[in-house]
């Protein structure tokens, strides 16, 4: 049975892209805000809203009993966490179940598995899946760091195990880097994912960053929508994404697809998933880990699939049995996404927070914006500055490529530093447009 | 603010925090003798932490901000006092 309401435990775009599902499906939306976000569009946009508390994260959006509190009095069906925040907190997903809320992502049991990166390690080796070499537990100490480090080998990384988005994660090259990395990664990944938690892997370079779209329903029945190109990223940071991705040919989509199943069986895995490898030049990849809720990127395989990443979500998770099967998924045509955040390209991506003077938003054909912002909208010191999406499809990659330059020369954003002109750049560059990039692309492309 | 007093302004709008991850002891307390590049305190602001460094060696005269107070852009945090 569909649900009648739905609470979005979540801000900005995201919240507003679930509240668009919601009101396409008749479906009663429930925003939660706090003090910094009553003005925002999420709020005005939802059936109802709640406010949640101070604007400090973890006083509001990750305040799980005030949520569900919110929750019970709105007397909602169905919560749904949106990314980052609460999205992969177990614990919530349990506590949702406890309260008689369904849970929009997989089962509390799925996330803690799937998160759990060491128990997920082993699981994933057993049955074949290459992944990269790095310790098989939490870090607990800056001993037990080195000596996973003297093991694979410098440079390594440390990353989060509370979510990923690049917070928490941070590249040592020798022993003195690692100890202080430990102290500042931690606490990085403490205020965004409420767990301080970090694991170590070796640091493979030069790769490819790409990511297989999955669904599960609660039948066994697994679906792949394909692969996303992630490379273009600024400190692990996702900038631009595309699909499909020019590396990849239809077998080994056939083989990155497989494999993502594969993933996602060993783990029950119930509705929206992403599986993220790490792939070198030669079609080697790494499984890097599992994002058990919808992605920030989700748009452009939204964009060449033609169906509803959100809507599917919804359904599934409300019980129905997933209605598309892999030979009705087929690709047409190519689309990309520009983040746009309210950060400094000319002083090192340093935060821009501020108040908008004025926006202009580009338009026209193959032409999708995804924004919680608008003219004298204040963008605030307190959460993440991703402020909207750009995303185009066009029936190939060079038509994409003119038209996002098109759109990125009609966006202007006045009042706060953005990263829209930045993005000019990137697809006016030759080897951006021969498709040849890795991850380091952004890094390096000033001297390219 | 003396002619000899190095202040550390927040290089933008964010969260103040004396502590390099919460619930860990103060980075800096005030009286307490420090050298140039320590890190006195951090800024969050867009979930991204930057560390601040004090550029000079020094006594920390004077903490001007509360733990976790809302700081804006060139913000005076800190009074250093030279060696």
């Amino acid at each position: 049975m569909l649900f009648k309401t739905i609470l979005i435990a979540n801000r900005g775009e995201i919240a507003l892209r679930v509240i668009r599902a919601c009101k396409e499906m008749g479906i009663k939306s429930i925003a939660v805000f706090s003090d910094a976000d009553k003005d925002s569009l999420h709020v005005k946009y939802a059936d109802d809203a709640i406010n949640i508390g101070p604007a400090l994260s973890r006083k509001s959006y990750l305040n799980m009993e005030r949520i569900i509190e919110a929750a019970k009095d709105a007397k909602v069906d169905a919560i749904h966490p949106g990314y980052g925040f609460l999205s992969e907190n177990s614990d919530f997903a349990q506590a949702c179940f406890d309260n008689d809320i369904i849970f929009i992502g997989p089962s509390a049991d799925t996330i803690s598995r799937a998160g759990n990166k060491s128990a997920a390690r082993q699981t994933l080796i057993e049955l074949g899946i290459p992944v990269i070499p790095g310790s098989d537990d939490i870090i607990s100490s800056p001993d037990m760091a080195c000596d996973v480090a003297d093991r694979v080998g410098y440079p390594v990384i440390l990353k989060a195990a509370g979510g990923g988005g690049g917070r928490g994660m941070r590249i040592a090259n020798n022993r003195e880097e690692l100890v202080t990395a430990l102290s500042t990664a931690s606490g990085e990944a403490r205020i965004a994912f409420g767990n301080p938690d970090l694991y170590l892997e070796k640091y493979i370079e030069n790769p490819r960053h790409i990511e297989i779209q999955i669904f599960g329903d609660n039948f066994g029945n697994y679906i792949h929508l394909g692969e996303r190109e992630c490379s273009i990223q600024m400190r692990y940071q996702k900038l631009i994404e595309e699909s499909p991705s020019s590396f990849v040919d239809e077998p080994f989509r056939t083989r990155l697809g497989e494999t993502a199943l594969i993933i996602a069986k060993a783990f029950n895995y119930t509705n929206a998933g992403t599986m993220e490898f790490l792939v070198d030049k030669h079609k080697n990849f790494y499984f890097m880990e599992v994002n058990a809720r919808v992605q920030v990127e989700h748009p452009v395989t939204e964009l060449v699939t033609n169906v509803d990443i959100v809507q599917q979500q919804i359904l599934l998770a409300a019980g129905e049995k997933l209605k598309i099967k892999q030979s009705d998924i087929t690709f047409s045509g190519w689309s990309m996404e520009c983040r746009i955040n309210a950060s400094d390209p000319n002083e090192n991506f340093m935060p821009s927070p501020g108040q908008i003077e004025s926006v202009i938003f580009p338009g026209g054909p193959g032409v999708r914006m995804d924004t919680h912002i608008y003219t004298k909208y204040m963008v605030t010191p307190f959460y993440d500055s991703l402020i909207g999406k750009l995303i185009v499809w066009a029936k190939d990659r060079p038509s994409a490529i003119m038209r996002m330059k098109r759109a990125l020369a009609e966006f202007e954003i006045k009042g706060i530093e953005t990263t829209i002109r930045f993005y000019g750049k990137v697809f006016e560059n030759d080897l951006f447009q021969k498709g040849e990039i890795d991850t380091h692309f952004l890094e390096t492309m000033e001297d390219k | 603010m003396g002619e000899k007093t190095y202040t550390i302004t927040s290089p933008v709008m964010g969260t103040f925090y004396r502590s390099s991850a919460p619930g860990e002891k103060a980075l800096v307390e005030e009286g307490q003798a420090i050298n140039s590049a320590d890190i006195v305190c951090m800024i969050e602001s867009m979930k991204i932490f930057t560390e601040l460094r004090s550029e000079q060696s020094g006594i920390v005269k004077k903490i001007l901000v509360e733990n976790e107070d809302p700081v804006m852009k060139n913000q005076a945090l800190m009074e250093i006092e030279p060696s």
